[in-house]
């Protein structure tokens, strides 16, 4: 149990792996990680819609699992890997899921992009085949405005096929 | 290239190379990297950060303020109310570019001077060291409220002995002032021919009565603000805003500052649909910055998105119509009543414009009223106005198809507006493409697939969307391997950056590639006004064309210098330019950039429009098939077909995206979204979770046509396309559910216990579920 007093500066030591890399920062006990990431790190694209985990902006994956930063203490992530959109990209290039949301016009406005591109990413790791349902019960979690989401799933599921082959 | 799915049918004859094909967007490797800067990803050094204290009653007086305990706060550095905004006088009024403003109104929404008008309404703003310290402050600042009845749905509000929203608010009835005092803000009125007579003489009418629920505009990205007022007196705002110029005039305008001191810097923007027209954060945010001497950033939490900023108004809507024995409509009659929130200035007007756009009749009476509520003072959403009417308008033509006996759709085509036509607020249309869709729609394979299946039904309906012009400019710098660095002042909310440049490549004959576009602030760009009314394709592309030929004509001068000819012995076709006798003389685009530093240095075009008339509207058609779950109310959409008139769709991708989306959210509203107001006023559901937009589960792919019929008043024949298709899919769908099951759905959203209220009135509620 932690308690901390109004006004307390006392902070709390962290080292975690993002995008494989290894990090430390020092956080209050009542930072969520999207705020550590976003405004201690600079990690800003990772997204925030709606910081009480209905939106899916903020998704990133902890040691693999697709979770919603907003929803994740800092202080929890002591020793564990993160993976943020920043870490989708390949060393020759963009993962073929960023390459596909270019080549379908997957995005307009581009605010939730990076969580779907996350949360597609941790689809595929699981189900390198998804069927268009399962894409799309999958992404439920992340909201889109602009879209209407056809381009959106069209993209997964064609990034999918890319995955495989 | 882009994959393409849907089709497209055109009625122009143009042919482009560059225009209509579908390059990757230039910003599209920054936005799926996490790269692009959006507003709330801005980072200054010294920055502080601030909170915002809202009213947590939807009327109230304030009695005092008192903000002592939250400045003695460590951390805390600032604190702001109205009494830091300098005084305004009451009838002082600012030009945003999409009409005049009272800036008292404005002011006041931006922090509550004497009263609150709605829950959510900002009454103080903090600045401190960690958000986490603002937000501790606020629940320090001791405000005494004097709390006064609420009135939240218009029809209320419009009744004799309402609670008075505004002591000094008087109606204007048909543009002269009462002296009354009433929630009333204005009555206004459009008459065409003479509707009395041509009703009493019609062989049918039909007559629907709607209520219509408060719904936002969803965008994911809330309200943000950054700002550093220099010691030199220089604001600069980087915020996420559809307009930078409309921001700056606004900011101007309350905080008493010449915009030339003002600079808005436009960040990435996530999604606006007219919400982020306005500015809230911003002056506040202006106010903490002089106060401390440091950058200060404001972020909305998405309650307060929902609470605080504009939704688009709840409303009540009477339509009737009559046709003659043929079919042909000859009066309509429309009392439309929005609600305001709390301040006058709902999208009635264009509820007004779009009421009767549809179709060609010779007689009608519009009446509509703007009216004050205890709800956030609402603002534009997508097509503002537009999607209401469509609801009861639409409901209506299916009514009278029904009394006729004659199908739905073909009532429509008989009934469709043309070239030529008067509609009822003036407006004569130019060449417009509501007949091209609703034939397209009925040639169209989803139409002519039969519908199965026990519960389903087929809906069909048409919205409308006037666009409008206005201003834009755009500068473009060749650089000297031929490529061009283009700067333009609108904010880029969905590719248009691309759909721009294209249009600005197309007149050079250089590729999409060759252009480099970027967003200007606004003191890198000239004027240039909001990302709305389906504007920026147009206008602002038409802005790209007008720099283009500004480029050519001083490229085709260092031709004649470098080839010692005279100016008029050149020409320019397809991206070379030729002399006009010799054949032996030519350069291409990228050989003559080349050489503009031997032959007087750099080449700058710029492009500037204002189009008044030659906008051209667009049409939407939609095509619905659902499924109603008669024991649970629920509605799947089972196909979903959106066929829309883009007059050249410049980047066809991005245009189909405009179709998906706006019909996405049009079936939200149709089905779910609403605002859920307590006894006391208070929205009772702002967050996503209670708020619910409609996810990747709850539809279908959504089929597009897009439509070309060739705007005339535009260099490519461009219509803008970012709002007309939210307007018809309401309508569509609860044709489609009397279709499916009779049961006659007149309240949005139509939800499940709506729709089996409306099957209990129908009486069949048993027999369907046999059935």
């Amino acid at each position: 149990m932690i308690e901390r007093t109004l006004g307390d500066m006392g902070k709390i030591h962290v080292q975690c792996v993002i995008n494989g890399d290894e990090k430390e920062f020092l956080c209050e006990a009542r930072e969520s990680l999207l705020e550590v990431l976003r405004e201690g790190l600079g990690f800003t694209g990772t997204k925030e819609g709606c910081n009480d985990g209905n939106c899916g902006a903020c998704s990133v994956t902890l040691d693999g699992v697709l979770v919603d930063s907003c929803l994740v203490l800092a202080v929890e992530v002591q020793g564990r890997e993160i993976t943020t959109v920043e870490g989708l990209a390949i060393a020759d290039g963009l993962h073929p899921l960023q390459q596909k949301f270019l080549e379908h016009a997957s995005l307009q406005c581009g605010i939730c992009t990076p969580g779907f591109l996350v949360a597609s990413k941790a689809l595929l790791d699981q189900n390198p085949d998804p069927t268009e349902h399962q894409v799309r019960h999958w992404l439920a979690g992340n909201l889109c405005r602009c879209t209407g989401y056809d381009k959106i799933v069209r993209a997964v599921l064609d990034a999918a096929e890319t995955v495989r082959s | 290239m882009l994959s393409s799915h849907g089709e497209i049918r055109s009625f122009g004859d143009e042919k482009y190379k560059v225009v209509g094909t579908r390059p990757i967007r230039h910003d599209g490797t920054d936005k799926v990297t996490g790269r692009a800067v959006y507003g709330g990803d801005t980072r200054l050094p010294g920055m502080l950060y601030g909170q915002v204290l809202r009213s947590p009653h939807a009327h109230a007086r304030i009695r005092s303020i008192d903000s002592s305990k939250a400045e003695a706060l460590d951390g805390v550095k600032s604190v702001v109310t109205a009494a830091d905004l300098p005084p305004t006088a009451s009838d002082e009024m600012v030009d945003l570019g999409e009409g005049p403003a009272r800036v008292k109104f404005m002011r006041d929404n931006i922090l509550a001077t004497d009263k609150v008008l709605y829950r959510g309404h900002a009454v103080a703003g903090v600045a401190a060291t960690s958000p986490h310290i603002a937000d501790e402050a606020l629940s320090l600042i001791e405000v005494d409220y004097e709390v006064l009845p609420p009135v939240v749905t218009v029809l209320e509000a419009m009744k004799e002995g309402a609670p008075l929203i505004h002591e000094d608010l008087t109606t204007m009835e048909l543009g002269e002032d009462t002296d009354k005092n009433s929630n009333i803000a204005s009555h206004m009125q459009h008459t065409l021919g003479d509707v009395e007579q041509a009703m009493a003489g019609a062989h049918l009418t039909a007559e629907f009565e709607v209520h219509t629920s408060s719904v936002h505009q969803g965008y994911i990205e809330p309200q943000n603000a950054t700002a550093f007022w220099n010691q030199d007196g220089m604001l600069t705002i980087w915020t996420s805003t559809q307009g930078a110029f409309t921001a700056q005039r606004q900011l101007g305008a309350i905080l008493g500052v010449p915009v030339a001191r003002i600079k808005v810097v436009p960040q990435e923007i996530g999604g606006g649909f007219g919400g982020k027209i306005p500015v809230y954060l911003e002056p506040v945010a202006s106010l903490l910055s002089r106060q401390t001497g440091h950058p200060v950033k404001l972020i909305m939490s998405r309650a307060d998105v929902f609470e605080a900023t504009g939704p688009t108004p709840g409303s009540y809507i009477r339509v009737t119509m009559g046709v003659d024995s043929s079919g042909k409509l000859v009066a309509a009659e429309a009392y439309i009543a929005f609600e305001a929130g709390g301040y006058p200035g709902s999208p009635v007007f264009a509820a007004a414009m779009c009421v009767f756009a549809c179709y060609d009749i010779p007689n009608c009476l519009v009446d509509f009223y703007d009216v004050v509520v205890n709800k956030p003072r609402s603002f534009a959403y997508r097509a503002p106005g537009s999607t209401h009417v469509a609801f009861a308008v639409e409901k209506v033509m299916d009514e009278l198809a029904a009394k006729l006996g004659v199908d739905a759709l073909e009532l429509r085509i008989q009934n469709a507006a043309t070239e030529g036509m008067r509609r009822s607020d003036g407006i004569v249309y130019p060449r417009i493409g509501c007949k091209e869709c609703l034939e397209v729609a009925r040639d169209h394979d989803h139409f002519k697939t039969p519908l199965e299946g026990p519960n389903r039904g087929r809906g069909v309906a048409v919205g409308y969307w006037f666009n409008i012009g206005f201003k834009s400019s755009v500068t473009a710098s060749v650089n000297n391997d031929g490529s061009v660095n283009l700067v333009e002042g609108s904010t880029d909310i969905g590719g248009t950056r691309t759909s721009i440049a294209m249009q600005f490549a197309e007149t050079l004959g250089l590729a999409a590639e060759d252009i480099n576009p970027s967003v200007g602030d606004t003191s890198a760009i000239g004027y240039t006004d909001v990302t709305g009314g389906s504007r920026v394709t147009y206008a602002t592309g038409w802005a790209a064309y007008e720099a283009a030929q500004d480029v050519k004509a001083q490229m085709l001068k260092r031709v004649a210098m470098v080839w010692e000819v005279e100016d008029d012995e050149v020409e320019f076709d397809d991206g070379v330019f030729r002399h006009k006798t010799d054949a032996s003389k030519s350069l291409n685009f990228k050989e003559l950039a080349a050489k503009l530093d031997d032959t007087g240095g750099p080449v700058v075009g710029n492009g500037s429009v204002d189009p008044a008339a030659g906008v051209g509207g667009s049409f939407c058609v939609n095509i619905v098939d659902l499924e109603v779950d008669p024991e649970t109310g629920k509605v799947d959409i089972l196909r979903f077909t959106a066929i829309q008139d883009a007059g050249k769709a410049i980047h066809p991708s991005y245009v189909e995206g405009q179709m998906q989306g706006g019909s996405v959210q049009g079936i939200g509203w149709g089905l779910n979204e609403e605002y859920f107001f307590t006894d006391e006023g208070r929205m009772a559901n702002s967050s996503f979770l209670d708020y619910r937009i409609p996810t990747t589960l709850d539809l279908p792919m959504i089929d597009t046509v897009i439509v070309e019929v060739p705007n005339p008043g535009h260099p490519f024949g461009v219509r803008g396309v970012g709002e007309a298709s939210i307007a018809p899919p309401p309508a569509a769908i609860a044709c489609a559910i009397k279709n499916a099951v009779g049961a006659q759905l007149c309240v949005l959203p139509m939800r499940p216990d709506r729709i089996l209220a409306a099957l209990d009135e129908a009486g069949d509620r048993v027999s369907v579920a046999a059935g």
